[in-house]
């Protein structure tokens, strides 16, 4: 073998074999990951959540606070590969479709369970924001923080439970 | 303290507005970490300790903009957002504003 091919191998081979082993385990855990959100999401269904501004009048609510909950979530090896292919062409990301919904539905699970977890069941005047981080020494990494806000309150319009 | 991100709260009225508050942090991420990021970045997922670092910097943020509301003696700060932006890379800023106001119980 000369060195030729030996650099050869080393400038095509390393990354194949990243992409492979990121394809695999990063699908892999993607589907772990979504999982985990609709079974939290089915969980946390009591506590409600809207995006409207304005104090509901016909709701008997009290103790407002401010709730947030966010997540950072990175992209694997193979859907950078595929996302920079998609770069050439055109057209929709399907891997990072995927990857601002993982961050947004994870930071929403993560900020109703301030909410429950401070005693309140419902949150008004939901916010989303996204942010792309910077992460890992190169720079080329793509990842993203999703946040998720709004006011907490305790509503007891609901009859209290009869024993 | 009240914070809230509504423009009003339930059986209160403000009474007095006092302007904005805000209160901001600018992080730098710990290279330590990142090692550990660049490796979670092969198989992709969450990068748990870039979500910790976000979340104690917005707290901190939050705590500052509490400070300032206090010290213009409001008892509340309302219609609060969040906004962050990357500076250079490895760095960001985080921020919170709101209006401080007094607010009292409405007689009604």
């Amino acid at each position: 073998m000369t060195e030729q091919t030996a650099a050869l191998l080393f400038n095509f081979g390393v990354p194949a074999v990243l992409i492979v082993a990121g394809f695999f385990a990063g699908s892999w855990n993607e589907r772990r990951h979504f999982r985990r959100i609709v079974k939290r999401e089915e969980e946390l269904r009591a506590i409600l959540a809207f995006a409207i501004r304005r104090m509901p009048s016909d709701l008997a609510l009290s103790a407002p606070h401010l709730v947030t909950g966010s997540a950072v979530i990175s992209v694997d090896y193979f859907k950078r590969f595929a996302a920079g292919l998609r770069g050439i062409v055109g057209g929709r990301i399907g891997s990072y479709e995927s990857l601002f919904e993982r961050a947004r539905r994870e930071a929403m699970i993560r900020m109703k369970q301030t909410a429950q977890g401070a005693g309140s069941n419902i949150v008004l005047n939901v916010k989303l924001d996204t942010t792309r981080i910077y992460a890992g020494s190169r720079g080329g990494i793509v990842s993203v923080e999703a946040i998720a806000y709004g006011t907490a309150y305790l509503r007891h319009d609901e009859p209290a439970e009869i024993h | 303290m009240i914070v809230s991100n509504m423009e009003e709260l339930p059986g209160q009225r403000v009474v007095r507005h006092l302007g904005v508050v805000q209160g901001s942090t600018v992080q730098a991420k710990n290279v330590f970490r990142d090692i550990g990021a660049s490796l979670k970045n092969l198989i992709g997922g969450e990068l748990r300790a870039y979500t910790d670092l976000m979340n104690s910097a917005r707290e901190e943020a939050i705590a500052r903009m509490k400070q300032e509301a206090e010290a213009l003696g409001a008892n509340a700060i309302l219609n609060v957002r969040f906004a962050t932006s990357t500076i250079t890379q490895g760095a960001a800023e985080l921020l919170a504003y709101g209006t401080a106001v007094i607010v009292e119980e409405s007689p009604e």
